[in-house]
């Protein structure tokens, strides 16, 4: 744990969530409509624990039940150019950013943090579908880039939670590029020998499947989560006929052979400690010894932000 | 017949006007039209100049598309000899959207591959308009395995709407497919040079485009999302696509400037569907010269410069 007092002191802030609380504090399941309690679901993962069903979910909050102890470090972001295009639709890409800053609170659609899962060093990366629609420009290809440099620096393995309707339109060939880009980060993971896993997260649709989110070496998938290249509403235009139900859905891509599992949320945290552990040879552990977030000594209470 | 372009509507009334006083002329030799008809031709020239010196994003978009526009087999039986087609995934099945193969050109031996969207209505039908389904990448990354474990160089021609939007193609991959495609694209250890011939579309065409050199036709697009697409998302009414066009800055002009592409082909008067041969033979200028300037570099030196270029990408901004 040496390294986590080297390096998370100085960005310990990073533990809480700068989200506002919501006013109301019940919440509709999307799925069964059951009235839940804000601070149950949240307790849950924002899994409803009626149905199953899997809300989305920020990767700060996401971050905070991974981490042991709940402890993570965010690894900085280089800001790209903002606005290249200068492009306006009906109204400014610019004032779209600045809205989704101030409804989010966090600075783009993906968050990277260091810290340990199981006790084994690790990278992740976070996309967030409420930062517009979580879509991939600049600032998500510099993201994926920093992670796997950080992955590369620290020889830890890289894990990434997508989730995007696709594309930053906004940013034009621009956003298309970061496909290349991105990949290409991949590649610098892979090639060092260090495991990339992903997590599709509901949805992931559109150049994010179509570049790192289809290349980890191993596939999980939450329950329901919505994974395609061209969206279901595209694809009934232009076959013009109904899609089976459940189609493009984490089940059904885990049937047609694209996904390794489908892994509840809940599940999520050990079954990647495991998977990391046997891909990297760390000896196993026993299920007790797995710290659970929150739980590790050290962490600091609420309020000790400085 | 011409196919003429809706904004080439005066063009093709001055067009019309000669060709049919030249009918006249043939039907009855006593009459002399040939002063009047070259007066139309040097009519039509001088519209023609003034149209495509300053296309607007969206009437470039019509140009790439146009039906007799050169496309990928034009291409390749044109300015490669030997042309050895090679055919299918070895999953599934054959798709030919995609073409690719062996072939020399300029006598060196390299893989050739390109969306194809056929000429015909017969054609175009089995090409699905060279909109791929997941077997025609996989195709693309079994060829450019071919190619880098033979050491022969690779040139892809672009030319795509998009990658097919159908339920077999996302049930058998199209996700998965395209990634492994791009991600082929930069880990061969030979030179890889793309030209988006027609339309450069999303991540259907990027899956053969991330190349050492990319180059653009003058009248040539490549986007992110088609004008309509975005339209209807952003402006919520597809009929916007002159304005979601222009937003979307997907010309070869602006991809040169934002760094995005290396070099600009230029076009004959009128586009290259006007004179396709020199369109071509332009097109074979530059494949030439782009091969040149990666010949004799090292498997790593090519792979690492490539990467590299793609992480700078975006360093600078258009305003
Ligand atoms: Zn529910």
């Amino acid at each position: 744990m040496n390294w986590i007092t080297n390096y998370v002191r100085p960005k310990i802030n990073s533990l809480f969530s700068r989200r506002e609380v919501p006013d109301n504090l019940w919440r509709k399941c999307d799925a069964c409509g059951t009235m839940l309690f804000h601070r149950e679901l949240s307790d849950a993962l924002n899994v409803c624990p009626n149905c199953q069903h899997h809300m989305p979910i920020s990767p700060r909050e996401r971050f905070k039940a991974l981490f042991d102890g709940g402890l993570f470090v965010e690894v900085p972001v280089p800001d790209p150019i903002p606005d290249p295009l200068g492009f306006k639709d009906e109204k400014r890409y610019a004032e779209r950013l600045r809205d989704a800053r101030r409804k989010t609170g966090e600075h783009e659609a993906m968050l990277v943090a260091e810290g340990e899962i199981g006790g084994l060093r690790a990278v992740c990366a976070g996309q967030d579908f409420s930062f517009m629609g979580g879509s991939m420009g600049m600032a998500v290809g510099n993201a994926m880039i920093a992670a796997a440099e950080r992955a590369v620096e620290r020889k830890a393995p890289l894990v990434v939670f997508s989730a995007a309707g696709g594309a930053r339109m906004q940013e034009g060939i621009l956003s298309l590029m970061q496909m290349p880009r991105t990949t290409v980060a991949v590649q610098m993971v892979k090639e060092a020998g260090l495991p990339y896993v992903v997590v599709l997260t509901h949805p992931t649709t559109g150049g994010v499947t179509a570049s790192y989110a289809m290349l980890g070496d191993v596939q999980i998938a939450e329950p329901g989560a919505l994974i395609c290249f061209a969206g279901p509403r595209v694809i009934e235009q232009t076959i013009r006929e109904k899609l089976p139900e459940g189609f493009q859905r984490a089940e059904y891509l885990l049937e047609h052979g694209m996904l390794d599992r489908v892994t509840h949320r809940h599940q999520l945290r050990d079954e990647l400690a495991q998977i990391l552990r046997l891909l990297t040879k760390a000896p196993p552990r026993s299920h007790g010894d797995l710290p659970a977030p929150g739980d590790e000594q050290g962490a600091p209470a609420e309020g000790d932000e400085a | 017949m011409r196919n003429y372009l809706e904004f080439e509507k005066g063009l093709a009334d001055i067009e019309g006007k000669a060709a049919e006083l030249r009918a006249l002329a043939r039907s009855d030799p006593q009459m002399d039209v040939e002063a009047e008809a070259e007066a139309l031709d040097a009519r039509a020239r001088k519209l023609l100049e003034e149209l495509y010196s300053d296309l607007s994003a969206w009437r470039k978009c019509q140009v790439a598309r146009h039906p007799e526009r050169p496309h990928a087999l034009d291409v390749i039986q044109t300015l490669f000899t030997e042309f050895t087609p090679l055919a299918g995934d070895r999953n599934f099945a054959e798709d030919l959207a995609i073409v690719g193969g062996l072939a020399r050109f300029r006598d060196q031996p390299v893989v050739v591959l390109g969306h194809e969207k056929g000429a015909d209505t017969k054609s175009r039908l089995e090409r699905n308009f060279g909109m791929a389904r997941p077997e025609g990448y996989r195709k693309a990354v079994r060829l450019m395995d071919l190619a880098d474990r033979f050491g022969l160089p690779v040139i892809t021609l672009v030319d795509t709407a998009g990658a097919y939007p159908g339920k077999g193609a996302e049930e058998r991959g199209q996700a998965e497919a395209i990634a492994r495609s791009t991600e082929k694209c930069l880990s061969i250890g030979v030179p890889l040079v793309s030209v988006i011939i027609g339309e450069g579309g999303s991540g259907g065409a990027v899956a053969l485009a991330a190349g050492d050199r990319v180059a653009m036709l003058e009248h040539s697009v490549y986007s992110v999302i088609s004008p309509e697409g975005c339209a209807s998302i952003l402006w919520k009414d597809a009929e916007k696509m002159r304005e979601a066009a222009e937003a979307l800055r997907l010309t070869a002009q602006d991809l040169k400037k934002l760094g995005v592409i290396d070099r600009i082909i230029p076009e004959p008067l009128g586009g290259a569907h006007r004179d396709r041969e020199a369109a071509i033979a332009a097109i074979g200028e530059a494949i030439g010269q782009m091969l040149d300037e990666l010949s004799g570099q090292p498997a790593d030196a090519l792979r690492q410069a490539r990467r590299r270029k793609y992480l700078e990408m975006g360093r600078k901004g258009l305003h």
